[in-house]
């Protein structure tokens, strides 16, 4: 085992350097996909390969090249030939963007919010009333829906919503620390799903149960961008600002007062950050990424219930930021991916698997069990085994690898793309390691 | 208006039904967040597994033609007693697994950790049921069909049962708290745990025991709400749970005979809600609003009197 983890290391040493290298490795990876279309493992490969880009010791020029080249063309490329990858891939932007968001809030400043996903529905609804025949029921004289140049207008005004919901939410809560603040969360996100649900009377706002559709494409000058290529563009240039947003939050002042907050509130306090702006800002911040990729993900739905945005929701993207680390931007990302994929591929092709087995008669299971539908079984696990063995998540957060590579001098390994990132993370009491979150 | 007042006997009585069940699972919550100062976020699906495991001894007694020549009460105690202990026995292998190894580590760990133990019996039993019955929405079996009609009101047999079973239990458990010495040591543990353990306590089988005791409680309802309501599927203890836990808050955290109150004034709270709302506002609001209340009395308490009705002023612990 040692000595195959040694040679990966040494393969990885020729080829991290070497930009021509990294791209071969993601072209090799296309082809792959390309070729087999349906294979999950090839797709798996392509985005390990993606990943490499990350851990590559290259120029920040090359590194920047193979990711534009790769997101802007390859990926693009891979999904007009199927579909299905670009489905994917918008699924993941939209995920990485929750991701980030959450990851502000709970990451950053330390709150843990289980009602996440209710600003994802504001952002949703937002433009879904209005880019639909729904906001006719209550307001008279303007000929609904809108027509998909407003969307641009209606991303902004949800993003307002959003963050006004954000600090709607803030404000009561703002003195309830760690546990109980999780808990009243989670009511309000069950409270804005009840209200969803329900708004359908007096006046009908939301059509209840039955949801909203069909909802607006967004145009420009009548231009209709409604197919599945200019959604990924749209995600994807939302969320290249998103992370130049959370990057530049990150060490901010801003970035740096939550991290006060969140290892000593009262020692924050007390060093002069206004502790109840700076709470309610998280809110806000994080509230807004959900909002605009909610209007996004109205239009792209073209239907939305209340449905779509359950307490799991939450939870999936609470494991996100889990999984690949608190207070880590990279780490929301790769999260966001893993699950995303896991979700859409993995599970899905093993119950595909399954059936097939029961099918041929060589596992006798009984009709109605389908793996993909146990998302919740896989997430628990998720998030109790990185609890116990790796709170820190899979890329632990920039700046504790900061203070461990000044602790410990300036020959640090680089991490593996696979293996545990920096090894003495943790110190052998789980998450006992002084990164308080409460 | 005649009308509404004439149905008040009938929404207590419903109120105070829930309200127990409330408030034996809120004893979970309570105690286990007044030994370990920690929301046990998959109490709730203990309760779930006890109504399953209630609900399976009854389903197998009735298949291997036992129930039909079993007194009804008998059958209700072995349905109690396999309930609580699968029930109780999960509650202290979660702990083993999933939260020992956490303590001492910051707050959220251990929430989180809780959360995921949470979904993952959600759907474990889901899938355990699956392949067990090929169905996870169950129906109990009806021991007790018999209903007293007082005056106006129909009292079913069953919520006696209920009722009384709670009122017992929760004496019980006042009783082994403060009378018997392990009861001594489960309060010095809550108080403070390094100085009960240089007083000769095991911690940790203490800590054990609160798992036990709390999650056969919880067992102990969740048999109970499934002979009161006779259909159990593997999420009917998300929302109950939450409506539990806010009971153990309005109660005051950490105080079991606030967690009795709580339940019930929440219990009443809901089902006077429900019936009344939409009377008031003549139709616009109405029952289907009946979560949302338990989350406002949630969100009211914590802001307002975040030691609950009967707890006291706890300063923050370092």
């Amino acid at each position: 085992m040692k000595t195959l983890l040694g040679r990966l290391g040494g393969a990885w040493n020729r080829v991290g350097d070497r930009p021509l290298a990294v791209a071969g490795l993601i072209a090799a990876t296309t082809v792959l996909v390309a070729v087999i279309p349906r294979s999950v493992i090839a797709f798996l490969l392509f985005i390990g390969s993606l990943l490499t880009v990350y851990y590559s010791r290259l120029e920040g020029r090359y590194k920047l090249a193979i990711t534009v080249l790769t997101l802007g063309v390859v990926l693009p490329g891979i999904g007009t030939l199927n579909p299905y990858y670009l489905d994917v891939a918008i699924q993941v932007g939209i995920y990485m963007a929750l991701a980030l968001g959450l990851n502000i809030v709970v990451g950053f400043a330390g709150l843990l919010d289980l009602g996440y996903v209710a600003f994802y529905a504001t952002g949703a609804y937002v433009w879904a009333i209005f880019g639909s025949k729904q906001a006719a029921n209550f307001i008279h004289g303007v000929n609904f829906p809108l027509s998909g140049d407003w969307f641009w207008l209606f991303l902004f005004l949800a993003v307002a919503a959003a963050a006004t919901a954000g600090i709607l939410l803030g404000l009561p809560v703002l003195r309830l620390k760690g546990d109980y603040l999780a808990i009243v969360t989670l009511g309000f996100g069950e409270i804005i799903r009840i209200v969803l649900n329900n708004l359908d009377k007096p006046v009908n706002i939301t059509n209840g149960p039955n949801g909203i559709t069909p909802i607006q494409s967004p145009a420009i000058f009548g231009y209709k961008l409604g197919k599945g290529i200019h959604y990924y563009f749209l995600v994807l240039l939302i969320l290249l600002i998103i992370v130049a947003v959370a990057k530049r939050l990150e060490r901010s002042r801003i970035g740096r007062a939550w991290e006060a907050i969140r290892e000593d509130e009262v020692a924050a306090g007390a060093m002069g950050i206004p502790v109840v702006r700076m709470k309610l800002l998280a809110f806000a911040m994080g509230a807004s990424f959900a909002g605009i990729m909610g209007a996004v993900f109205a239009s792209k739905q073209t239907f939305i219930d209340p449905n779509s945005f359950s307490f799991m929701e939450s939870i999936g993207v609470l494991a996100m930021v889990i999984l690949g680390g608190m207070g880590s931007i990279p780490g929301a990302l790769i999260g966001a991916t893993c699950v995303v994929v896991l979700q859409l591929q993995v599970l899905k092709s093993l119950s595909d698997w399954f059936s097939q087995l029961r099918n041929t008669g060589v596992l006798n299971l009984p009709a109605q069990l389908e793996i993909a539908k146990y998302e919740k079984l896989v997430f628990g696990l998720v998030l109790i085994v990185m609890m116990i063995y790796r709170p820190t998540g899979l890329i632990p957060a920039e700046r504790r690898k900061h203070e461990l590579e000044h602790a410990r001098g300036e020959d640090v390994e680089v991490p593996e793309p696979t293996g545990p990132a920096a090894p003495s993370v943790g110190t052998g009491v789980p998450g006992g390691d002084g990164r308080g979150l409460a | 208006m005649h009308e509404s007042l004439a149905m008040l006997p009938q929404v207590l009585i419903d109120g105070l039904t829930l309200g127990f069940v409330y408030a034996l699972v809120a004893l979970g919550y309570t105690m286990v967040y007044g030994v370990l100062e920690f929301i046990n976020f998959a109490h709730s699906e203990i309760f779930m597994i006890g109504a399953f495991a209630g609900t399976e001894a009854l389903l197998i007694m009735q298949s291997s033609g036992v129930l039909a020549s079993l007194p009804p009460f008998v059958a209700l105690i072995i349905a109690l007693l396999f309930g609580m202990a699968i029930a109780g026995l999960i509650a202290v292998g979660m702990e083993r697994i999933a939260y020992r190894p956490l303590r001492g580590a910051p707050r959220l760990v251990p929430l989180i950790s809780a959360i995921g133990v949470s979904f993952f019996l959600q759907d474990a039993v889901r899938l355990f049921e699956g392949l067990w019955r090929n169905a996870f929405y169950l129906s109990t079996p009806v021991l007790y069909r018999q209903t007293l009609t007082f005056s106006r009101v129909d009292v079913p047999v069953k919520t006696i049962i209920l009722v009384a079973t709670c009122l017992a239990i929760m004496f019980g458990l006042q009783t082994f708290v403060n009378r018997t010495k392990l009861g001594r040591a489960l309060r010095a543990v809550a108080q403070d745990q390094a100085t009960a353990s240089i007083m000769g306590v095991n911690v940790n089988f203490i800590v054990t025991l609160t798992f036990l005791i709390g999650g056969a409680l919880g067992g102990a309802a969740g048999v109970l709400f499934a002979m009161q309501y006779t259909l159990i599927h593997p999420y009917v203890g998300f929302i109950l749970g939450i409506k539990a836990f806010t009971a153990a808050v309005f109660g005051g955290i950490g105080n079991i005979a606030g967690a009795m109150v709580g339940g019930v004034v929440l219990g009443l709270v809901e089902s006077l809600g429900s019936a009344y709302l939409g009377i008031l506002t003549h139709g616009a609001f109405g029952a289907e609003y009946k979560d949302v209340f338990a989350f406002i009395i949630l969100i009211l308490v914590l802001i307002l009197k975040p030691s609950g009705l009967l707890g006291e002023t706890v300063l923050e612990k370092a």
